[in-house]
Formats: structure tokens, C-alpha cells, sequence
């Protein structure tokens, strides 16, 4: 149905294949403008979505006149569903069949630069593209066969791409010629009525699953050149180590090898056979010797370290005269929270291929962004970015950065010292373990008071954390090249401001709170690497804040529920917390011993998708198990394209959250990283699952698209700690909530 | 040389016998379906079927599979005809990335050839060995029921198994 | 010899029966269920702390029920024995039951009805404790949560299912008195004394059983067996490669991976769990005490393991027509297992370290080839896959006899394919025999 293989001829590939190579007409507007950096030129009030860099329809659409209608997007499929989504809004404003679209999704050669597919953009940035393009498409259509005809365009009407009326039907692919569909495209005009939609906000299918739940070629993983070899890489014990030695010959002798790459402290091993190639790595490993690099912190201080590490103070948020003055006769309430370093933890190790040929470098890669993938790794190698190609495909789930930037650098590194010859490199999974860059450690301190008739006089909020974004480029951000003889170190860090945030995502507080002020202590160093988790701060500061405000109403004396509702003014807010509380029978709970509920809100950025969860659990003493049981949430998107996905998301979202908030930390101690693998980085099994996830999609046809794959995860946690709380009087604030932790709060 | 019976057919290879089956799964047959996660046991990813069971096909050497019969996520259907259990987790819609699925469709076909009635406490323990980071548990646990209520046993018994 | 056991068994009965008429103990009334709230909070604490040595939670939970509420199957030689639920539950649990009726349970071995416990409760070890460690423990289980559960009767066969053979038992083998502290033995060792024997009740695993399954006292901890499982002598044939020290020990007791020993394994998981769980001075004395009683090491073991360890770091021999053991153990074990693996992956034992591999025989090893090593679901620690169904019993031999001959200086294990198919225990068999014996002179 689309693409997941490109034209393999190796000519073909560099060239970019042929009749579909797309020379757009003019260039991105911005070089690096998406992602979490996007936030920043989020509301500029012109063109939406992606329209704003490739403002022209056939950036995005092309029909031929054989009929065929290719949709291009520059996001990548990351298992969030995003090319049925975008099938699915391409035909319903194209009033095409589903099965006639074809979708060419993230490949440098191919589709627009839409950066990195992250922080829940997709479809505010191409799936509204696509929208508007698809929409002005068929006007553009529309009133060339009006004309054509003679007759006024309202009496026409469109049938699976061909129009219809005065008693003559012509097909799409009669009309296009090469420059028909090169228009600017008019955002202002009304894609068509919402009401009609038969396509759009249907549980349509994903067109990647059946080929994935059959052993097609799926993923990155997957793909088999003519000639292909395989390599493995070897890293030093800490980031920045320098090789001393290794036993390169002894290596290069083992059955298969066709030989280890080396540049500075950057080691490879390249062999016919995978398993050759695994092995030889083990014994590239054992026989390496390394010095030096920096000291990793001890884990079991993390908050300590963070809170004492130099930091800068932002402001991001202040109402009323500031400051913990309260009102005369409040109540202070006082809370810490903290959460550890987190992982990814991809299923699948990160995995690339690489070609040199002819003077030009291809790679396949599960990047989430290729444009700025092909940035970084031709900084790297020292190249003009023309000379390389990243094309994406698709890997295992990565949740934000993972390692496949690095893998991608890995391939072209040692692609480029075996030309002519298709290299794939797959981590092992304890480098995944080890060289991922993890969500940041957090800490946040809150403080409010409470007048006498239960309301906040104050509320002041600070949080700790480094940096949440280190995507590449630079070069730097790279793994592989702080390795090299010509090192780029340290990474670099980004601090993405407000209103997204990154370390502050979700730091202020959406309730109507006079007085209130929150600070953001950004870390710029890095005793861990870091980069962009799924939600980012939004993670702990959602778990903080909610956590926090159930504080209050405790101690207020009010319903959770009810305490919410009264500070929250935004109806769509209000309406999602009403329905997840209705749908749960929030009112009619039953509490029974070591079983309560708990139940938290958010919308994600504050300007994404809002959500609610409620959930009921049970905390077994003994063993400080906590058991979800039965989970309600309610979430609202804007205008649906497909209520699975949404669904999905969302599920997924609250499963992952339940085990990060439960189970995870990356242990750590000065000597190395101790989370090597699943047993060491224990995360959620199938005995945890919650009994039940029900989740209320609420439709909002006409309104603009609301990222949803990490509006789930903050409120989860939040409603996890709650009904902990709720059930057994014990608050826990310190992120994983962990069988021992529970044990050691109720024991005595 | 090694024999392997891979869904039905022998294969003979050359490789090493104390190779894990997965790289001769995957490099020289060209399967997908079982796929690297971790080559430590620990994530299920890279399951098929020796006479039935569910094995680790990362951490099993080829020369211990001699004149058994292996079955990957390829023998029990194809996109054009998918087998009960594919079938089930379509209609479900149960994959995110869907890195971990293939593996977890192999563990469940052992287990309704075992027990086509099995409970849901005990599709969850069965399930233990198996990760999934998406988050896709509820729809995994949705499609085996599904597969199990859907007449899946039926279809198996007519393949002449006999579900034990 | 088998009209010998015969005999024993027959007037056993007889004479258990006979005893029982003469002296039923008396039922202790029942009481209200006392109030949670008016037991000390500290006695509750330390009663915690008791449980946890006493590995209650183990037998007192069934797979997957709740904890204290009993249900759990404990095989014996001569049939499945259910635990009992010991919440405070008034109907199916100790809810009535005074502190008088709990003491002599745990001392007695009667319920409060004055019924007689089957020994897999191991009342003559519990007999030892002090009365205020008794009132602790007490407090605890009565202020745990109630649970209404029936445990399932027991599967015995006649004679074994009449209990008050039981009183016959307890008249032969249970030995009177409190715990007696020894002045020829320091601090922390008299501790370690009180708890290894009695309510860490080691030697109802370590020390062998006589044929009427009481330990044998003159052989205390010399190695005995649980579920199919050997515990391994502490005293005497001990097998660990490099001799225990006071320090290793206290790690091992306290479920930390020690260097030369590993961790433990099969039912000796959960014991080291729980004692991880308590203060350290519990896993201190105990292994102070224990490490006294097997004396000093011997002085040549830790050069032996060395060398032992040495040759075992040679390359698999994995060439053409090799040991199948040897590709088994390339393919499947070496990753986490073998010298010099990189990161030492899932923390894994180096195997010449391996006292499963320096056991009489090969049955620890076959449990965990099979079912591997788990953590407590969601909470890191030692994991290994099970290789049931990759592994057919004849590779499993093949691996077993490989691993013993690389990582060992010990002869080969006899009758190694028995203990794979699982027809070996020793016990089992005897077990087996006896109630063959009974059986045929029941009959006749
Ligand atoms: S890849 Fe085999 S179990 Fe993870
Ligand atoms: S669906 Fe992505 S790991 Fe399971």
C-alpha cells in the first residue's frame, strides 16, 4: 500500500530514483525549525502546521495521470499510526478510496523537511499540511473541470477522484498537468464540512500493522542489501573514555572478519556473518583497554546532586504579588518530589545500514528526524549534507531520543570505510541500556497555602532538572563522535522555553491560582547523558504538580475531583475531567482495605491534548505490590481522525507510565552504569498490567489537531501516587514507587 | 552441517552449530519474524516454536534443534491469509511499533494449542517472559481472548493439532 | 529390611494411636478477635522482623493468593500438605486463637482445637523461641489483614491422613525445652545458635531426614533436601568451591551476589529475600554461627578453585564434531556466564564458582537449566531463562556432564540420566517404598 522499501537498484538510490525525485520550489524556511525546537515558532500566525516551510501543494500531494495519488510527509511512522491518519485525511479531502493513496513518509531524497517527528507535532504540523493541500488540491480540481465543463462548480461533485456533473464524469488524472498543483495553499478557504467527513474520525485500520504481524520486511532491521555485511560497535566503559589498546589484529584473524574499524577511541568490527560479528565484538571488547572519562554521579543521591549543582533561575510563570506571603491564618502545605533517571528501553536495540558508493553515503535509519539526522552526520564526516541521504524506516518504538541518531552515525562510519558494500549495525542490548541518553532526573519542591474557607492563597513551584533536549545536530550530540580521534565533546544542551517548555513542560500549573510563582532551576551540565523522553518534564512535573494539588485537597478537606473543577476555567478541561470522573463512577467508589482511587489531569504543554485518568488500586501490604485495577480516561484531541489511534495512544500511554512510576530507575554508581539489560532495568511485565483501560475519546470536528501520544503519561503517574495515597494514608513522592518503598512506608 | 525443519521444510546449513537459530532464522532464510531484543532471554522477542513450545530462538544453539520441528510467526500465516491468532490481534489492532508482537503471537499459539480454554490469570503468567515498552498490554491480552473465543481452536484442530 | 519398616510403621501407628487416646490434648477456648489497635506497635514491628527470618510468608502463601492466608502445597515424601492460613481471619484463619493457643501451636504442633500440625511445620524447631519473640510474632499475624480462606485438605494416605499418628511422632522425635544459650560460644554466635535452630529452622532443609522424616540430630545441617532440591551441607561435605568466610555469608544470607558463591537458589530464594529485608545482624549471626560450626577451611581449596577456575577460562572447545555439551554452553550459556563476557550480563556466575555444579548430584542444576531464576516481578535482581523446551533431556545431560567436567575437579555424575528424567530421590524412592510397604499391609 506505501512505501516501505525504496527503489533498491544502488544507482537509484542516490539519485533519488527516478520519476518521483521532487525538487520543491523553494527550501524549508528554517534549517532546524521543528520538534521541540519548533515550539519556539509555534503561534506566528501565519500558514498552519508544515505549510509554514512548504507552503505549496505539491510539497505534498501529487496525483499522476494515471490516477495515482502520492501524499508526502516528512514525519516518520513510529508506531503512533501517523501514516493512516494521514491517509486517512488526505482521502476524505481528496474524496479518493483509501486504497488509492500512496504515502511516502520521512526520506531526505523524497519529502519535506518536517524535522523531527516528536514532542506529539505530527499531526498539528503534517497532518494539518496535509489537510489544507489536499483540500485546495481538489478545489484547484474542482474549478478546472467546472471550467472545462462550463458549469458553475457547485453542481459538481467528486466520486473516489473522478468528478461528476453536467451528465460527464472526467477523472483527476486527466486534469494534471506538471504545474497544476504547484499553487500556494490558502488556509483561510474551509477544508470541506466536518459534518460530511466518512473517512476522517473512523477506527480505520493501520495500514503497518498487517505486515508487521506477519514477518513482511517492517522495520530497519529487516532490510537485506545484495552484498550486505554486518558490524557491531564496542564502547568504553563511560562516555568519554580514551582506548589505550585493543587487540585489532587478533580480531581481524577470527572466522569472517573482514575487519575492525578504529578512529581514535571509536571501535568497530565489521564481519560477513551477524553472529561473526557478535562474536568478534566480544572479544574486540575483552581485549580493549581504556582510561580516563568523567565520574558518574551515585544514583542513591540524585536529588541531592541536582539540587546543589549550579543552575539558572527562570521564572516562568508568576501571578498576583509572588512569593509565599498567603493570606492571614493559612495553612502552608509543604512536599518534595523527586524522580530518577529514566530509560527509553526500545524492545529492539537501535539498527541502521549504511552504503558509501560513488562518492555518496545512504542511510537507512528509525531516526525520528532525517533532515537534521543528515545535519549531524555530515558535520561529522566532515561532508556537504548533498552527498548524504537519510532514509527512514522504521525501527522498534522509540519514545523520544534514543539511540538511533548514534546507530545511523555508527553506520555511516563504518560504511564509509568498507565503500561499495551495504553495512547493517545493531546494537547489543546492553549498549541500548548503557548509551541511550535518558530522561533527566528531576526534583521539585512545592509550597502552598490554604485559607481557612479551603482555597490557595499561594502556590510557589521549583523544579530541578538538566537539560531534556540534546537531539543532533550538532555533531556533538552524537554519541560516536565524541569517540572519534577528532572528538566533539561534551553534547550540547537546549533549554526549550515556555510555553511547550522542556524541563518545565507542564510546570505551571493550569488551575486559576492567585499569587502563584514557578521556578525553573535549569541544570546546563550533564552528570548523565540526556535527551527528549516521551513528554519530557511534562513526566514529573505532572506527577508533582497533581500529586501536590491532591495534597491540598486532603488537607482541604475536599474531593480530588471536585477541588479540580473549581480552579479549572477551560470547558473542554473541565469536560474531559467530568467524563473520566462520570465514566470511573467516581462518586460511587467503594474503598476497601489497601484498595482506594486516585485521579489527576493535564493538558499536554499545556496547548496539546488535554487528558484525564482515574483509576482504582490495590495496595497489598505485605509485599508492597501496587495492583491497578480498573483505569477510565478521557481525552480530548480536537478534531479526531482516527479514535483507535487516539485510543491507542492513550493505553499505551498509561501502561508505560505505570511502569516508569512503579519500577524505573537507572542505577548508577561513580564506577558505571549498572542498568545493563532487563534485569538490572526491570520494567513493567504482564502480571502488572492494570485489570482494565477504558478510554473516552471526546470529538471536536473543525477543530484543529491536539498531539496525543504523551498526554497519557504524567496524569498516570500522578493518579497512581494518588490512589496509593488514597488507599493506604501513605504518600509516596519519590519516583519509582517501588515495592520497597511502599513496604518500608506502611511497615511499623 | 546442521538440518533444521523451519515451518514444514528442511534447511541445511553450514553455520556453526552452537549458532543461536535466530541469526540463521534471519540471515539465511531471510525470516522476520523473529526479531533481536535482547539475546538474553529476557524479552521474548525472538520466540518460535520447537515442537510446539515456545523457545528463545536467540539464546538456543542450531545443533540442539536437529530433527525438531520449528515453527516461526511465517508458519502460521501470511498477510494474505493470517492465521487465527494474527487474525485476532488485526481485528484488535493490537501493535504500537509492533517490534515485540510477532513474539508475543508465537508464545500465545503454544499456548491455545495447550489450552484453548485458558483463563485470563493464566494468559497473563503465560505471557510473563514477553515485554512490550509501547504499552500494548491490554489489546495483547484483548486479541488472545479474541483468538480464543474467535473459533481459533477450531481452526488449529481442523490443522490436526490436537490441543492437549 | 522392608518387613522391618512394616513393622516400625505398624506399631507406629498403633502405638500413635494408643498414645493419642491416652493424652488428646485439651482444646484452648476461643477468644473475640482481638482489636489490631492494642498491640504494641513496636511488638508488631519486631514480630515483622521475626516473621521475615522465619520465612512464614513462603509456606503460609499460596501461588499467587494472599499473604498468611495459607493454601500452599508442600510436597513431602508421603504426600501433598497444605499450609494453613494464619490471618486473623475468625472463621478460616488464627482469629480466635488466644496467645496461649498460638504459643503451643508453635511449640506443640496442635492447633487450638488441640488437633495435631503435620512437622512440615517445623514446631520442634520453633519450640526453641522465647516466649516474648513468640508474643511478638503473635502480634504481628494479628494485626495482618483477615482473609477468609479455606486451606484445601490434605492429600495423605492412610495410615498418614490419621494425625493422631502424629502424637507418636512427636514422642520419638520432639525434643523438649527452651533455647539454651551455649557459654562456650561468643556474641554474635549464641544469636546465630537461636535463630539457625530455631526460627530460621535451617536444619529442616540442611540437615538429613531418618526414615520417618525427623532430622537426624547427630547429622545437623550436613546437607538434606526441600522440594526436589538439595540444601547443601554447611558442615562437613560442603560444596562451595572457595570455603565460606563470616563475610560471604552474611551477603549471601542477605541475597547480595558474592564473589566465589553466587546467590542463592530454589527454595533457598525466598529465605534470602526475607532476610535481606531485616537488620543485618540476623544474617551476621547466623553466618557466624554456621561458618564456627564447619570450622576452619580448608586451607588448600581456594588455590584448587583457582586452578580450577584457570583451566575452565580456556576456548570452548567448539570445533567439528565436539562435545554437543560444549556447543549447548558456547550457544546458550556463555554470554552471561563465561569468563571475561563483557559487563558480566544479567549477572551471571562465572560456573567454576557454581556450587550446583559440586553437588553429589546434578538436580539443582537440571531446576535451574529448566525453569532459570526470576526476580520478583518489577524489581531488578538475578534472571535467567528457563530452558525447558529448547533443551531435550538428553542435550540437558549432555550440557550437565560438559559443565561438570570443565568447571569442576570432581569425578563425572553417576546416573546422570536419571536425575534428568527425574528418577533419582533418593528419599522419594524410600518414601515411595515405605508407602508401597504400608499399602500391601493394609491389604493383607
Ligand atoms: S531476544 Fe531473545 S529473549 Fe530477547
Ligand atoms: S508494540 Fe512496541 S514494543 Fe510492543
Amino acid at each position: 500500500m506505501n512505501d516501505p522499501i525504496p527503489d533498491l537498484t544502488r544507482r537509484g538510490l542516490l539519485s533519488g530514483g527516478g520519476a518521483l525525485v521532487v525538487s520543491f520550489a523553494i527550501g524549508p524556511r528554517l534549517a532546524l525549525a521543528q520538534g521541540e525546537e519548533a515550539e519556539v515558532v509555534e503561534q506566528r500566525g501565519e500558514l498552519p502546521g508544515s505549510l509554514k516551510d512548504y507552503p505549496f501543494v505539491d510539497s505534498w500531494i501529487r496525483i499522476g495521470a494515471d490516477d495515482t495519488i502520492l501524499v508526502m510527509t516528512g514525519k516518520a511512522e513510529l508506531g503512533q499510526g501517523i501514516k493512516t491518519a494521514i491517509i486517512q485525511i488526505a482521502a476524505e479531502q481528496l474524496q479518493v478510496a483509501l486504497p488509492r493513496i500512496t504515502l511516502q513518509t520521512a526520506d531526505t531524497g523524497m519529502t519535506p523537511n518536517e524535522g523531527y517527528t516528536a514532542a506529539s507535532h505530527s499531526m498539528e504540523e503534517s497532518g494539518t499540511a496535509v489537510l489544507h493541500a489536499a483540500a485546495q488540491a481538489r478545489r484547484v480540481l474542482l474549478d478546472l473541470a467546472a471550467g472545462r465543463l462550463g458549469v458553475p462548480v457547485e453542481t459538481l461533485s467528486v466520486e473516489d477522484g473522478v468528478i461528476v456533473g453536467a451528465g460527464q464524469r472526467i477523472r483527476y488524472g486527466e486534469l494534471v498537468d506538471d504545474q497544476l498543483l504547484h499553487v500556494r495553499v490558502d488556509a483561510r478557504d474551509e477544508a470541506h464540512d466536518p459534518s460530511g467527513y466518512t473517512i476522517m474520525g473512523e477506527p480505520v485500520p493501520r495500514v503497518d500493522i498487517p505486515p508487521k504481524l506477519t514477518g513482511e520486511v517492517a522495520y530497519v532491521h529487516d532490510l537485506r542489501l545484495p552484498g550486505m555485511v554486518h558490524a557491531r560497535v564496542v564502547r568504553p566503559p563511560v562516555y568519554d573514555a580514551r582506548l589505550e589498546s585493543a587487540d585489532i589484529a587478533a580480531v581481524e584473524a577470527m572466522p569472517g572478519v573482514l575487519g575492525v574499524v578504529r578512529d581514535g577511541s571509536y571501535l568497530a568490527v565489521v564481519a560477513e556473518g551477524e553472529y561473526q560479528a557478535v562474536r568478534a565484538m566480544a572479544a574486540l571488547q575483552a581485549s580493549a583497554r581504556w582510561t580516563g572519562g568523567m565520574t558518574l554521579p551515585d544514583g542513591a543521591g540524585i536529588a541531592d546532586m541536582l539540587r546543589s549543582l549550579p543552575s539558572q533561575e527562570n521564572v516562568i510563570h508568576e501571578t498576583g504579588p509572588g512569593g509565599a506571603a498567603g493570606g492571614a491564618g493559612a495553612r502552608r502545605v509543604e512536599a518534595t518530589y523527586t524522580r530518577p533517571y529514566q530509560m527509553h528501553g526500545s524492545i529492539g536495540p537501535s539498527c541502521a545500514v549504511g552504503l558509501a558508493e560513488d562518492g555518496g553515503l545512504t542511510v537507512w535509519s528509525h531516526t525520528q528526524g532525517v533532515y537534521p539526522d543528515r545535519a549531524a552526520i555530515a558535520e561529522m564526516l566532515g561532508v556537504s549534507e548533498d552527498v548524504v541521504r537519510v532514509i527512514h524506516m522504521e525501527g522498534s518504538g522509540c519514545y523520544g531520543h534514543n539511540g538511533a541518531d548514534d546507530a545511523a552515525a555508527d553506520a555511516a562510519l563504518i560504511a564509509r570505510a568498507f565503500p561499495g558494500r551495504p553495512v547493517r549495525v545493531l546494537w547489543m542490548r546492553e549498549q541500548e541500556h548503557m548509551w541511550e541518553p535518558y530522561g533527566s532526573g528531576m526534583v521539585v519542591s512545592a509550597s502552598a497555602g490554604l485559607d481557612p474557607s479551603g482555597g490557595i492563597s499561594d502556590w510557589s513551584y521549583d523544579l530541578w532538572s538538566t537539560t531534556h533536549v540534546t537531539r543532533p545536530p550538532p555533531a556533538r550530540n552524537l554519541a560516536p563522535a565524541w569517540l572519534l580521534e577528532r572528538s566533539l565533546w561534551p553534547p550540547k544542551d537546549v533549554n526549550i522555553p515556555q510555553p511547550a517548555g522542556g524541563a518545565d513542560r507542564n510546570a505551571v500549573p493550569p488551575y486559576t491560582i492567585p499569587n502563584a510563582r514557578v521556578v525553573e532551576h535549569y541544570i546546563p551540565v550533564m552528570p548523565l547523558r540526556v535527551s527528549a523522553l516521551r513528554s519530557l518534564g511534562a513526566f514529573m512535573n505532572v506527577f508533582a504538580l497533581e500529586s501536590f494539588v491532591d495534597e491540598l485537597a486532603l488537607a482541604a478537606g475536599a474531593d480530588p475531583v471536585a477541588f479540580r473543577l473549581a480552579r479549572l476555567e477551560d470547558p473542554r478541561a473541565r469536560e474531559v475531567v467530568q467524563a473520566a470522573a462520570d465514566r470511573f463512577g467516581w462518586a460511587d467508589f467503594e474503598r476497601g482495605p489497601g484498595r482506594g482511587r486516585g485521579f489527576a489531569y493535564a493538558r499536554y504543554k499545556n496547548l496539546a491534548a488535554y487528558c484525564a485518568v482515574a483509576m482504582e488500586v490495590e495496595v497489598e501490604g505485605e509485599t508492597g505490590e501496587i495492583r491497578i485495577g480498573r483505569v477510565v480516561a478521557a481525552c480530548d484531541s480536537g478534531q479526531v481522525v482516527n479514535p483507535n489511534g487516539i485510543a491507542n495512544q492513550i493505553e499505551g500511554g498509561i501502561v508505560q507510565s505505570s511502569s516508569w512510576t512503579r519500577f524505573e530507575e537507572v542505577r548508577v554508581t561513580p564506577d558505571g552504569i549498572l542498568s545493563r539489560d532487563w534485569a538490572s532495568y526491570p520494567i513493567l511485565r504482564f502480571p502488572h498490567a492494570p485489570a482494565s483501560v477504558e478510554v473516552h475519546v471526546v470529538d471536536r470536528p473543525g477543530e484543529p489537531f491536539l498531539g496525543t501520544g504523551e498526554a497519557a503519561q504524567g496524569p498516570a503517574a500522578a493518579a497512581i501516587a494518588n490512589a496509593v495515597a488514597d488507599a493506604t494514608g501513605a504518600r509516596l513522592r519519590d519516583l519509582p514507587l517501588t515495592a520497597e518503598k511502599v513496604r518500608a512506608a506502611l511497615a511499623g | 552441517m546442521v538440518t533444521l525443519n523451519v515451518n514444514g521444510a528442511p534447511f541445511e546449513t553450514d553455520t556453526d552449530p552452537d549458532t543461536p537459530l535466530l541469526y540463521v532464522l534471519r540471515n539465511e532464510l531471510e525470516l522476520n519474524g523473529a526479531k533481536f531484543g535482547c539475546g538474553l532471554g529476557q524479552c521474548g522477542s525472538c520466540a518460535v516454536l520447537a515442537d510446539g513450545r515456545p523457545i528463545f530462538s536467540c539464546l538456543t544453539p542450531i545443533s540442539v534443534l536437529e530433527g525438531r520441528e520449528i515453527t516461526t510467526l511465517e508458519g502460521l500465516g501470511t498477510i494474505d491469509a493470517p492465521g487465527p491468532v494474527q487474525a485476532a490481534f488485526i481485528e484488535e489492532q493490537a501493535a504500537q511499533c509492533g517490534y515485540c508482537i510477532p513474539g508475543m503471537i508465537v508464545r500465545a499459539e503454544a499456548l491455545l494449542r495447550r489450552n484453548p480454554a485458558p483463563s485470563d490469570q493464566t494468559i497473563r503468567d503465560w505471557m510473563e517472559p514477553h515485554l512490550c515498552r509501547c504499552g500494548t498490554h491490554m489489546r495483547i491480552l484483548r486479541a488472545i481472548r479474541r483468538a480464543i473465543d474467535g473459533g481459533g481452536a477450531e481452526t488449529r484442530a481442523r490443522d490436526g493439532e490436537t490441543p492437549a | 529390611m522392608r518387613k522391618l519398616l512394616v513393622a516400625i510403621v505398624i506399631l507406629l501407628v498403633l502405638g500413635g494411636a494408643a498414645y493419642a487416646w491416652a493424652v488428646s490434648a485439651p482444646e484452648i477456648e476461643a477468644i473475640e478477635p482481638p482489636d489490631p489497635a492494642s498491640f504494641d506497635p513496636e511488638l508488631v514491628s519486631r514480630g515483622r522482623t521475626l516473621a521475615l527470618i522465619g520465612n512464614c510468608n513462603e509456606c503460609h502463601n499460596a501461588e499467587g493468593g494472599e499473604p498468611y492466608a495459607g493454601g500452599r502445597p508442600v510436597e513431602s515424601p508421603y504426600g501433598v500438605i497444605y499450609s494453613t492460613n494464619i490471618t486473623p481471619d475468625p472463621e478460616t484463619g488464627i482469629g480466635r486463637w488466644s496467645p496461649e493457643a498460638f504459643a503451643r501451636s508453635m511449640r506443640e504442633g496442635l492447633d487450638r482445637e488441640g488437633g495435631h500440625l503435620y512437622p512440615a511445620f517445623p514446631y520442634p524447631h520453633y519450640r526453641l523461641l522465647r516466649d516474648e519473640d513468640i508474643e511478638a510474632l503473635y502480634a504481628f499475624l494479628m494485626t495482618r489483614r483477615p482473609v477468609r480462606a479455606e486451606a484445601p485438605e490434605s492429600e495423605l494416605p492412610f495410615p498418614f491422613n490419621i494425625r493422631p499418628i502424629l502424637a507418636g511422632w512427636n514422642l520419638l522425635f520432639l525434643e523438649e525445652g527452651r533455647f539454651v544459650a551455649d557459654p562456650s560460644l561468643d556474641e554474635p554466635r549464641n544469636t546465630g545458635a537461636y535463630l539457625v535452630r530455631g526460627l530460621g529452622h535451617c536444619g529442616a532443609c540442611h540437615t538429613p531426614r531418618n526414615l520417618l522424616q525427623a532430622e537426624e540430630r547427630d547429622r545437623f545441617l550436613m546437607g538434606g533436601e526441600n522440594s526436589g532440591w538439595h540444601a547443601p551441607a554447611l558442615v562437613g561435605a560442603v560444596p562451595a568451591a572457595v570455603p565460606w568466610t563470616e563475610e560471604a555469608m552474611t551477603g549471601y544470607l542477605r541475597r547480595e551476589f558474592v564473589e566465589g558463591h553466587g546467590i542463592g537458589l530454589g527454595p533457598m530464594e525466598p529465605v534470602t529475600r526475607n532476610l535481606s529485608r531485616v537488620p543485618e545482624e540476623a544474617a551476621v549471626a547466623m553466618a557466624a554461627y554456621i561458618t564456627g560450626l564447619a570450622g576452619p577451611p580448608d586451607p588448600g581449596a581456594g588455590d584448587r578453585a583457582e586452578r580450577v577456575a584457570e583451566r575452565s577460562r580456556e576456548p570452548i572447545p567448539t570445533g567439528l564434531g565436539a562435545d554437543p555439551g560444549a556447543h549447548i554452553y558456547a550457544g546458550a550459556c556463555a554470554r552471561c556466564h563465561e569468563h571475561g563476557t563483557p559487563d558480566r550480563l544479567a549477572f551471571g556466575i562465572e560456573l567454576a564458582y557454581s556450587a550446583s555444579l559440586r553437588l553429589p548430584d546434578a538436580r539443582n542444576l537440571v531446576h535451574v537449566i529448566r525453569n532459570g531464576v526470576k526476580p520478583p516481578p518489577g524489581e531488578a535482581g538475578f534472571y535467567m531463562p528457563g530452558f525447558d523446551g529448547a533443551l531435550t533431556d538428553d542435550q540437558i545431560v549432555a550440557l550437565a556432564a560438559f559443565l561438570r567436567a570443565r568447571f569442576t575437579d570432581l569425578p563425572p555424575w553417576e546416573n546422570l540420566e536419571d536425575t534428568v528424567a527425574g528418577r533419582d530421590l533418593e528419599e522419594d524412592e524410600t518414601g515411595q517404598a515405605i508407602l508401597g510397604l504400608v499399602r500391601s499391609g493394609g491389604d493383607g
